[in-house]
């Protein structure tokens, strides 16, 4: 627009700006500072910095990551190592699903398999959720390898939920590629899984990226499939599962409770500070497409 | 390397034999229950060798089949292992008196009988009903307001939007807990109340749908600005030429050109709102009391229904009825999907 809105709107709107922010920002600004405080303290003052001191916080941490339920650093490396072999198998067999539908829309089975894939994305986990612990249960007494207070279990349900949204948004992606570049590689003698590994899957990185991060947020955060599977008081915990499982020990220790909150967002935190750019990109495109 | 190669003929053949041998060996451990623990091991080795027996099969002509079976397998047996199956099972289960473990015999339609008869549950339903009305709007309305105020020309936008979208970055159960604090200590001793908003089922309502739209407005943001971001920029300068002041534009034109990302999000508010779990587990756990609703007590009054088809099934181990529920909302949130999708695509037609 070619005039300038006028000063005195600009800064009303800061000031709006300003004050929403500040609401935002305040529950974690409370998160932080209670968990520098004794329990005591918190009640005195939930607000302000009084009774706040390094060492209670390090007291605080203490009790927190060594606490036989929440055990940070086991339920940090569980929830990484899950997300990311999830994200990582996620983005290959999706890729390689979605191009194979893609490169068939013409024949029936694979509009078949892409409508099943659509279609399945309306259920909710909730129907699903108690038929599948019992599914995992007889499936790992058939095989002898536990399904469910394992690992490779939920990463294997993970492919099986995050599948249908990682075709589809794959799909639209792949749909865009022209296939006279695939051609011009068989003429040259490539073999299908050349042309897909050597060509295709490297031209998907953009969009690779959006399903990792739409499916990296859901699958750290995610708390129900993991709760189900592991149980809150197995060997094996995820961190929502270790937050719910340490609050359900300690009732109303709130210095400890908000302890082991501020442990469980900090990575969340660090990882949108460093791809901020992305995650955001990433969140925006998946609700578009 | 030549598909016909020798070498990759005698690959294919002795993965495929072994594979087989394997494969079939196990499924005989298994079915004349021979104690074997390597049986699983045998059983995943014997699938991975027959895939690879079967890339290395020495055929041209269908070797594009085989890749495709083999590009397709993974991704479609872990979602028919975790989501078809279950599916079919969960409402043929929900027919049933299964206990989670096993049934015994077909009940017909008694779980959804029963199901009808609980008050505590038609109360999880209105009150389900009443969350995504409520959330829908506010929401959006929330979301889209803060849309504006970032598509304005303040300074430090980058810090505001970043900061509005944290809230989401946070899984529903931390959220929860933080909040729970925050209303059952910080909220008292701001306003000086003597009792918290949790403690009440009406205010503690309120509360679960503060926390919702604090977490998801930010994100629902995100999604209107890139929507506001792509009104073209030649139909605000012609409005503001032809004299249209702020409101004017607002409702005349970038409301109308963004009608598809307001379908967008709309969908996404009524979907999730819907599932709502974590928060409400979290926050009051369904607790609060209702004197009088058709004539009984409750105790689950800020219960949603995704929460109420869990404490059915996991706290009162009602599997079969919590089965039956599930399925009921399934149908209703299908339905509701399809009929939102209609309309908007509707409306989307006529603009």
């Amino acid at each position: 627009m070619n005039r300038e809105p006028k000063k005195s709107t600009l800064a009303i709107q800061f000031v709006i700006a300003v004050c929403i922010a500040l609401y935002i920002l305040f529950p974690f600004f409370l998160v932080v500072i209670n968990s520098f405080k004794y329990n005591t303290a918190i009640s005195e003052d939930p607000i302000g910095f009084k009774g706040a001191s390094f060492e209670q916080f390090i007291s605080n941490l203490d009790g927190v990551v060594n606490n036989d339920h929440f055990k940070f650093w086991n339920a940090f490396g569980t929830s990484a190592i899950i997300t990311v072999i999830s994200l990582v198998l996620l983005a290959m067999f999706g890729g390689m699903a979605a191009w194979v539908i893609c490169r068939n829309n013409k024949k029936a089975w694979a509009n078949v398999i892409y409508f099943i894939f659509i279609a399945s994305m309306i259920i909710p986990f909730q129907v699903v959720m108690l038929p599948l612990i019992s599914t995992f249960r007889d499936v790992g007494k058939f095989i002898n390898i536990s399904m469910l207070q394992s690992i490779p279990g939920i990463i294997f349900a993970y492919c099986g939920f995050g599948g249908a949204m990682t075709v589809f948004i794959l799909n639209g992606f792949i749909k865009g590629i022209p296939f006279e570049l695939e051609e011009a590689a068989y003429i040259d003698g490539c073999l299908p899984e050349q042309v897909f590994f050597r060509i295709i899957f490297p031209m998907l990185k953009p969009v690779i990226m959006t399903v990792t991060i739409l499916n990296g947020m859901w699958i750290w955060n995610d708390f129900l499939l993991p709760s189900l599977m592991l149980g809150l008081n197995g060997e094996v915990k995820t961190l929502p599962v270790a937050v719910q499982a340490f609050v359900g020990s300690y009732v109303k220790d709130w210095s400890m409770i908000l302890t082991a909150a501020l442990l469980a967002i900090i990575p969340m935190i660090v990882v949108f500070l460093i791809g901020q750019k992305q995650i955001v990109q990433g969140m925006v495109d998946g609700a578009i497409k | 390397m030549n598909i016909l190669s020798p070498v990759r003929r005698i690959t294919s053949y002795v993965c495929l034999l072994a594979g087989i041998v394997m494969f079939v060996a196990s499924l005989y451990m298994d079915i004349t229950g021979v104690k074997n623990d390597a049986r699983g091991t045998l059983l995943v080795v014997g699938v991975l060798l027959i895939i690879a027996g079967l890339y290395f099969f020495p055929t041209l002509k269908h070797h594009r089949t085989i890749i495709n079976i083999l590009f397709l397998f993974p991704l479609l047996f872990t979602f028919a292992v975790t989501v078809i199956i279950p599916l079919l099972l969960g409402i043929y289960y929900s027919f049933t008196d299964w206990n989670g473990i096993k049934m015994t015999k077909m009940v017909g339609f008694e779980n959804y009988a029963k199901m009808f008869n609980q008050p505590a549950f038609i109360w999880s339903i209105l009150l389900t009903f009443l969350f995504v009305v409520f959330n829908m709007i506010l929401v959006n309305l929330v979301g889209f307001l803060l849309a504006l105020l970032c598509t304005t020309k303040i300074k430090g936008l980058g810090f505001f939007r970043a900061s509005y979208f944290l809230p989401n970055l946070i899984g529903g159960i931390v959220l929860g807990y933080i909040w729970q604090f925050i209303f059952a200590n910080v909220v008292t001793e701001i306003f000086n109340q003597p009792w918290s908003w949790l403690a009440n089922s009406n205010t503690a309502f309120m509360a679960i749908i503060i926390v919702y739209i604090w977490q998801y407005a930010g994100y629902i943001m995100l999604i209107y600005i890139t929507g506001l971001t792509t009104v073209p920029r030649d139909v605000l300068e012609a409005s503001a030429i032809d004299g249209a002041n702020a409101i004017q534009t607002l409702f005349k034109i970038k409301i109308p050109m963004i009608a598809s990302t307001i379908t967008i999000c709309t969908f996404l508010t009524l979907t999730s709102a819907f599932k709502q779990f974590d928060v409400n587990l979290a926050l009051t756990g369904g607790k609060g009391s209702i004197p009088d609703f058709m004539g009984k007590y409750l105790s689950n009054g800020t219960e949603m229904i995704a929460l109420n088809i869990y404490t059915t099934a996991i706290n009162d181990r009602s599997y079969s009825l919590g089965q039956a529920k599930a399925v009921l909302f399934f149908i209703i949130l299908a339905t509701v999907s399809i009929i939102q999708v209609r309309i908007s695509n509707k409306k989307e037609v006529e603009m």
